[in-house]
């Protein structure tokens, strides 16, 4: 990694986050920012509230307090150029059990911007799917399946991911390949929010821990 | 790594999506999971022409009495079939984390769930209004109804499945729905329910029946245009 100019702004900051959730205070007062080329990982036992920051950050939970900023302006106000710039991966991973890979990711690729198939086959080959471009999501293994969302990141050119314990069901292969494909994300300038109980050897790495003060 | 063309993705340009191209992707994709789940378009199908067709057995066979009734049974059994097949409009989609993409899609969400319910209509509704001159034949109605009640049909349920649309969004978070979705959707159809009858009615009487077929065309134009907007807001709320 060579010595890169800081940007003038962080690219997502978080100002006195918080949120309670059926009575219960989850956090509050989170303040963290997020420059181009960093990896923070957020920590916290079961229950801590890891995927619910998650979610309020991408937009899809608006039970909070507290103020969202993307390159130095409220998201609230500019959520379509944020999401444009932003790639999810949830628990639930987004891959259609009906569909191929093949016609799971030409869908997420027209959602986001254009990918020819042959960009779809080679990013399935290298997330060790190659072979398997044409057959049923169910007849797959779960960690093959969670491999058919983890080549959505190759594809889309998105400055931010946020992922939700993406390691889950992968094997040692998998592990030492996601994390090469978040070093590498964080070394062309982007941005990685990620929850994992799993111990991360990145250089640089962030932590968030949440629940510390219960 | 492989990857050569790996460009920073903070100076890369914005992505160049279309609204156009994400719709008509959803569009395909939801026609070919239909395809490859054949069950989900056949059960509303078959139980369509189960419920018309006991109506000769249970009631009359005889033509006189059939006649009268015969819109009014084809429109309650399409009814009944797009509750059916309404169900598992969102489901799956919301179960994988489909859904969650959508929302999180830059293209505009009403958009995308248009396209949703464009496939679906194609899948449930368009067969049904297939073979209804066949059931309404069964039905003994007679040769004066039946472009009356195609066009009715043609108007009407789309209405009725984007009706549904909003409801099935509101309801997609719940574990068991049940019957909910029907609680909702059924008096919403019901102004639909009455035009398509009378409309055919009218035509059986020599009378024109433009008049309610033009009703049920305005009701169509505020369901396209107002519905997805509503069907969109109601996931946002859903998946809070």
């Amino acid at each position: 990694m060579t010595a890169r100019s800081r940007p003038a702004q962080p690219l997502l900051e978080v100002r006195a986050l918080g949120c309670e959730r059926g009575g219960r205070l989850l956090f509050r007062d989170l303040e963290f920012s997020l420059e181009a080329g960093q990896v923070l990982q957020v920590r916290g036992g079961n229950g801590s509230g890891k995927t619910t920051l998650l979610r309020i950050i991408c937009g899809l939970n608006d039970g909070y307090t507290g103020e969202l900023r993307w390159r130095g302006a409220a998201i609230a106000g500019r959520r379509d150029e944020f999401h444009a710039e932003l790639l999810y991966l949830g628990h639930r991973v987004a891959v259609n059990r009906v569909l191929t890979p093949l016609e799971n990711l030409r869908w997420s690729c027209r959602l986001r911007g254009r990918a020819g198939d042959g960009r779809i086959r080679s990013a399935l080959a290298e997330m060790g799917l190659g072979g398997y471009e044409d057959s049923p999501c169910h007849a797959l293994s779960a960690g093959q399946y969670q491999r058919v969302a983890l080549a959505g990141l190759l594809l889309a050119k998105a400055g931010l991911w946020v992922l939700d314990e993406p390691f889950t069901t992968l094997d040692t292969g998998g592990v030492a390949l996601l994390e090469q494909l978040v070093a590498e994300h964080a070394e062309n300038g982007g941005a990685v929010l990620i929850t994992t109980h799993h111990r991360l050897s990145l250089p640089g790495l962030r932590a968030l821990t949440l629940g510390v003060s219960r | 790594m492989r990857r050569g063309e790996a460009s920073p993705p903070l100076s890369s340009s914005r992505p160049g999506a279309s609204a156009g191209a994400a719709f008509l992707a959803t569009l395909k994709r939801d026609l070919l999971i239909s395809l490859k789940r054949r069950n989900d378009i056949l059960n509303p199908f078959m139980f369509f022409i189960i419920v018309v067709s006991l109506f000769p057995i249970g009631i009359s066979p005889e033509s006189a009495m059939l006649r009268q009734i015969a819109a009014g049974v084809v429109w309650i059994a399409v009814l009944l079939a797009s509750m059916l097949s309404m169900d598992n409009l969102y489901r799956a989609d919301y179960e994988d984390g489909s859904l969650e993409q959508l929302l999180l899609s830059s293209q505009p969400l009403y958009l995308l769930v248009f396209a949703k319910n464009i496939a679906h209509w194609l899948v449930s509704g368009l067969p049904v209004i297939v073979v209804s001159p066949l059931l309404a034949y069964m039905l003994a109605l007679p040769a004066a109804g039946y472009p009356t009640l195609v066009a009715s049909l043609l108007l009407g349920t789309p209405v009725v499945g984007l009706l549904g649309s909003i409801a099935v969004a509101l309801t997609v978070g719940l574990g068991s729905r049940g019957l909910i979705l029907a609680v909702i959707t059924v008096p919403m159809s019901v102004p639909v329910l009455i035009f398509g009858t009378l409309a055919v009615q009218n035509a059986l009487a020599g009378a024109s029946p433009l008049g309610y077929l033009a009703l049920l065309g305005a009701m169509l134009a505020a369901a396209v245009s107002l519905a997805p907007v509503a069907t969109a807001a109601a996931l946002r709320i859903s998946l809070n």
